[in-house]
């Protein structure tokens, strides 16, 4: 979930082992052992990644985590500091309700154990973002420890080769977050701006290799990894790196690196040389944080003073792997279906809409939801919200193909005129197209038009060659301008040809 | 102003500071005794420790006398560990069984940069202004320190 903040963070931890998707995993040692004696006398044993996340998510609060200061995307620099944020002498931290509830509620949605007693420490460095010279975490005992998230991911090209994984959660906990800098080379002097206030997912990820079943190898940190596609080039890059370092009879060195995007791998990092002694103390400005539950819950104490776990598990939404399982149960679409409606922000609910209002089966409204109208929103570059066509009108059309008021090729066409806005509804669409289904009576005069021109066709039907009729049909459905009714043209042309 | 002064010089007057101090729930005297220092006790300072100890702190022990201060220091701070604390919680402070004190999340303060930025010596665009980013301090020659690698 989510540098540079409203200063209130929560933060997680979770080692993974990544091994089956990474390729270089084996291909390393195979290279290798055939190249150097550090390989064989490891045995032919492949090398496998041990990765542990530490994810940065802003939380989303109006103030920040320690002070009443205004959080903020893009604010002028310096406007949403206190004399806290400032560091100012004699300031205090005082915590923010919101932000404990907010780290509490994302260790229940990861099956984390909550901590009814957790405890800030502060962490020391020097850097010109941070005047106080120590940002306040929670190191020793966090808000939220022992979770577990699990995923499926697609293993192939396909939707359906899909596996299911486990994350362990080392912990949560509650970070102040820094200031920004900006460095001005030229000038060779950083600018500071401490309204903490980015918005953003910063991951640092811990890269080891080893072989299974043997102790963890030496590990090395990337830092500030700001999206999943690098996240993922950072460590595939990590790992082979420290792969071939090691088949060659080399060591890693512990140290923190940068990610740099533009040559697709990781470089040290200069200004942080040498082992990192955050010298981490208690901090003593802010006791101990309890938390309750509503057996526990003290009387006679100002609600505003109290976090209940338990009123806190009642208002979490539900999450999105019981979201999916429900969806797949409830409307028997398929499981990557389910995957799309809950990925994309909104779909769910559009769909969920249209269902309503239409007696036609999900499983036919998802096509429609998720390749034409997702498809429509992506080329135009459109959010759900912003779809110019309602819910209630994809719902309209549904039925109309559904009640056989017109054929699956006109409603694409109903389709497309919605795609360009107005206000007209499918149904006006269709009066106004002239797209309506014809009736037995209209089909009959372009049926005998076709049979009458396509005698070839006709004398292979009657030899017996049944192919052929499709062929017949689709004239039909030419002629038409995709206002037939495909069942009825075939009875009817059957009946024309005796068969 | 003159109770001030009457204050003040009461403060100073010793008998008034033994007064205070027979009410005092503090011992008069130790209660426990500091061992002799011993050779044993005396941790060695690398110079690769102060080294490390100056980037750490952006500190400059500077010379001799100042190594030497740091030694005793850390000599005097080391008898801590013959407290006996076996079986007993550690206080990470005296307030540690009050409540902590939670805030509603609503913004009251900030809009004040003027007020801080004035305090900075240099301002650009309303941005602090600080020297670059942490540059490798240089590998210094410790000339005060005796031969490289030896302990102090």
């Amino acid at each position: 979930m989510l540098q540079v903040s409203c200063g209130g963070c929560a933060l997680l931890l979770g080692p993974s082992v990544r091994s089956s998707q990474l390729c270089y995993v084996g291909r390393g040692w195979r290279t290798a052992s055939t190249a150097c004696k550090h390989a064989r006398d490891t045995g032919s044993l492949p090398w496998e990644g041990v990765v542990g996340l530490e994810v940065h998510a802003q939380i989303n609060s109006a103030s920040k985590l320690f002070s009443s200061s205004q959080v903020k995307f893009a604010a002028p620099p310096n406007s949403t500091v206190s004399f806290f944020d400032a560091s100012l002498p004699g300031t205090l931290p005082t915590l923010n309700k919101r932000c404990i509830e907010a780290a509490v509620m994302t260790g229940l949605a990861l099956n984390c154990a909550i901590n009814k007693k957790s405890l800030f420490d502060r962490k020391h460095y020097f850097y010109a973002d941070l005047p106080a010279g120590y940002q306040i975490t929670q190191q020793r005992l966090p808000i939220a420890v022992n979770g577990l998230l699990t995923y499926r991911y697609p293993t192939g090209k396909k939707w359906s080769d899909m596996v299911t994984k486990c994350v362990r959660i080392k912990q949560i906990q509650l970070e102040q977050d820094s200031g920004k800098s900006l460095h001005d080379d030229f000038m060779r002097q950083t600018l500071i701006d401490l309204n903490r206030a980015e918005g953003q997912l910063r991951v640092d990820a811990n890269i080891s290799v080893h072989h299974p079943g043997e102790p963890y190898g030496v590990r090395t940190e990337v830092k500030n990894i700001n999206s999943a596609r690098f996240l993922a080039r950072a460590i595939d890059y990590e790992i082979k790196r420290q792969t071939d370092i090691l088949n060659n009879g080399g060591i890693v060195q512990n140290e923190t690196r940068a990610f740099d995007y533009k040559l697709g791998a990781t470089i040290p990092m200069r200004d942080k040389e040498g082992k990192q002694d955050y010298r981490f103390m208690p901090e003593p400005n802010l006791p101990p944080l309890i938390l309750y539950d509503s057996k526990t819950l003290p009387r006679n104490i100002d609600a505003g003073q109290v976090i209940n776990i338990d009123l806190i598990k009642e208002m979490l939404p539900e999450l999105p792997n019981i979201t999916r399982e429900r969806l797949v149960e409830e409307y028997g679409i398929l499981p990557e279906h389910s995957f799309v409606l809950v990925n994309e922000d909104g779909l769910k609910e559009y769909f969920e809409a249209v269902v309503k209002m239409t007696t036609a089966d999900p499983k036919k409204i998802i096509g429609w939801v998720i390749k034409n109208l997702l498809g429509y929103l992506r080329q135009e570059n459109l959010t759900i919200k912003q779809s110019l066509i309602t819910p209630s009108a994809l719902a309209e059309l549904v039925t109309l193909l559904e009640n056989k008021v017109i054929s699956s090729s006109a409603a694409q066409q109903v389709f497309q005129e919605l795609c360009k806005g107005g206000n007209k509804t499918p149904t006006l669409i269709v009066k106004e197209k002239k797209l309506g289904l014809l009736d037995s009576e209209q089909l009959e005069g372009i049926c005998q038009k076709i049979v009458d021109e396509h005698d070839e066709e006709v004398a292979a039907i009657r030899k017996g060659n049944l192919k052929v009729m499709n062929k017949l049909i689709g004239l039909v459905q030419k002629a038409s301008k995709g206002r037939t009714d495909p069942a009825l043209a075939k009875t009817i042309l059957e009946k024309k040809l005796q068969l | 102003m003159w109770v001030q002064k009457t204050i003040a010089k009461c403060w100073r007057t010793a008998g008034f500071t033994r007064f205070l101090s027979s009410q005092s729930k503090v011992p008069q005297n130790p209660t426990w005794r500091i061992e002799p220092e011993t050779e044993a006790q005396d941790s060695h300072v690398t110079p690769e420790l102060i080294d490390h100890l100056e980037r750490l702190a952006l500190v400059d022990f500077r010379n001799q006398e100042g190594v030497q201060r740091l030694q005793s220091a850390v000599n005097f701070a080391n008898q801590l560990h013959h407290v006996n604390t076996d079986g007993i919680e550690p206080l990470d402070s005296v307030l540690e069984d009050r409540a902590l004190y939670i805030r509603g999340d609503e913004v009251t303060s900030g809009n004040c940069s003027e007020i801080l930025l004035q305090k900075a010596k240099s301002v650009v665009e309303d941005y602090f202004v600080a020297p670059p980013g942490n540059i490798p301090l240089p590998q210094k020659e410790n000339e005060y320190l005796s031969t490289k690698g030896e302990d102090i």
